[in-house]
């Protein structure tokens, strides 16, 4: 059974049509990116998946159960961090957890010595780099209770050097945790490193424009970002991509 | 400490030479004491009359803070009511932003017909002039929700509880903070008019004595003595700010 599916699912702001005939799935343990250009939708999909807004039409089911206009059932980690200001590391990471009425102090520092943040739990948040801020806000949703892992491009603001080093660690700590993940992204590179399938989404109005199930094996290597099927499956996407404008 | 001098010691120049200016102005042409009185005549007056201001201090403090407490907590409350009921906050945030407007001086004589001369009015006075800015300032910090975290902490499942405890609270804190340094000054400046208007103690009733027996002197340390309320007053709550937002300092400090 999927984790996720979503179904025929249809969304307008305004009489402005954003999501049409939306469907796809997420199975246990996966990682599936979406890509898709940038005021598509993507951030609206997992509003939606969230909980924040009811979808016109379609369903939204986890686990066998929908959850349409139901908040609280997935851990979500916004485009920008999100993390509270006034609320030391700890405290922040803990709060998807504090939440739910679940507290877990001793796992959350275990995952912020596994951040390698260590010596940093009893910092505030402006006292972090931008990294170390995207870091602190993926732990936070490694530490909500919910199973499936939403992530709305938690990478996009990076320089291109972090990028990198951030989408090694996220891997490589995911790999161990296997979670569901949701991440949305509008780099090509990035969908392709990181995930088991891409799904690439049509601009205004949003819907699957192809699907792509990637051959590369777990754990995933760095190098693999030079071969030439990488690259290949660089050139299909950009093609479909570009196809769209 | 050291800051404080580094960041202190122009403006405590400048004063200090003020003062000289001042002292030497008043000797040099001979201006009459109850007209102006020099620097070191105030001093005297500051020293020897202390008999004669000790008892007014006291009563001016008291009422001050009471004011201050009773007038922050009903702004704080009203700010919060307000804040979770948006439909009565529509209605009535305009009109107290109106309400602002009313010089506290012209509500005065009115409170007293009310009221008669009794400590009533005057607390009602400082009540007024305090709450608010905190009731204003509370409301505004309330308001200022990052749109991502806020949906975050829906999307996380939190109760509408949950977002006013852990995100809108304390996101207000250092509005609230401001709020309270207002109606701090403006508690010892209520508390000095409330009295002008008919008290048997106080500072503004020991200002008024001195300024119809034209002892211009003792005007001048009843001045003192306000600005030093004042000015303790906001070191007070200053100092509490610092040490409950601990994490505004922070940050502050890392953008510069
Ligand atoms: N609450 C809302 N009310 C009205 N319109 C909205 C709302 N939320 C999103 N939209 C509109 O929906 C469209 C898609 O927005 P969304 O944020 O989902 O795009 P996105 O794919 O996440 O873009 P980006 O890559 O820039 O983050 C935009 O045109 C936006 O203006
Ligand atoms: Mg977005």
């Amino acid at each position: 059974m999927a984790k996720l599916s979503i179904e025929q699912l249809e969304k307008s702001f305004d009489g402005q049509h954003i999501l049409e005939n939306l469907s796809f799935k997420v199975d246990e343990g996966e990682f599936v990116s979406i890509l898709g250009p940038s005021g598509s939708g993507k951030s609206t999909l997992f509003h939606l998946i969230g909980g924040l807004y009811t979808p016109d039409a379609g369903n939204i089911i986890l686990d066998g159960k929908t959850i349409n206009g139901k908040k609280g059932s997935i851990s979500y980690m916004p485009q920008s961090h999100a993390l509270l200001p006034w609320r030391t590391i700890l405290e922040n990471v803990m709060l998807g957890g504090e939440i739910a009425g679940k507290k877990d102090t001793k796992r959350a520092q275990e995952m912020i010595e596994k951040a390698g943040l260590t010596g940093y739990e009893h910092a505030y948040p402006s006292q972090l780099s931008g990294g170390m801020k995207q870091r602190v806000s993926f732990i936070r949703s490694l530490l909500s209770p919910q199973h499936l892992i939403c992530l709305d491009e938690p990478f996009s603001a990076l320089d291109e050097f972090t990028r990198l080093e951030m989408q090694h660690w996220l891997l490589s700590i995911w790999e161990k945790h296997k979670r569901s993940i949701l991440f949305v992204t509008h780099n090509i590179e990035e969908a392709l490193y990181l995930s088991d399938r891409i799904i690439i989404l049509s601009n205004k109005p949003a819907s699957v424009q192809k699907e792509i199930i990637l051959p590369f094996s777990r754990p995933r290597q760095e190098d693999i970002m030079l071969t030439e099927q990488f690259l290949q499956y660089k050139r299909d996407i950009y093609r479909a991509l570009k196809f769209m404008n | 400490m050291k800051h404080l001098i580094q960041k202190g010691w122009r403006p405590t120049a400048v004063l200090i030479l003020l003062f000289v200016l001042w002292e030497l102005a008043s000797r040099l042409f001979a201006i009459p004491v109850w007209l102006l009185p020099a620097p070191s005549d105030i001093w005297l007056e500051a020293i020897n009359g202390w008999e004669q201001y000790n008892q007014h201090i006291l009563s001016t403090i008291l009422l001050s803070i009471t004011g201050f407490t009773i007038g922050s907590s009903v702004g704080l409350l009203v700010a919060v009511a307000l804040h979770l009921l948006p439909n009565v906050r529509e209605a009535v945030y305009p009109l107290m932003i109106l309400s602002q407007n009313i010089p506290i001086i012209v509500l005065a004589p009115l409170l007293v017909i009310w009221f008669g001369f009794g400590w009533l009015p005057k607390l009602i006075v400082i009540i007024l002039v305090c709450f608010f800015p905190i009731a204003v300032s509370t409301m505004d910090g309330f308001r200022q929700t990052d749109r991502e975290l806020m949906h975050y902490m829906k999307m996380a499942g939190a109760t509408n509880g949950q977002i006013f405890r852990k995100v809108e609270w304390p996101q207000a804190i250092p509005s609230i903070f401001s709020g309270l340094k207002i109606a701090a000054t403006y508690s010892v400046m209520g508390a000095v008019i409330s009295e002008w208007l008919g008290a048997n103690k106080g500072i503004g009733v020991y200002m008024t004595l001195a300024s119809s027996s034209f002892r211009t002197d003792r005007v001048f340390v009843a001045i003192v003595l306000i600005m030093t309320m004042s000015l303790l007053f906001f070191g007070v709550i200053t100092q509490l700010e610092k040490r409950t937002t601990k994490w505004k300092q922070e940050e502050d400090e890392s953008h510069g």
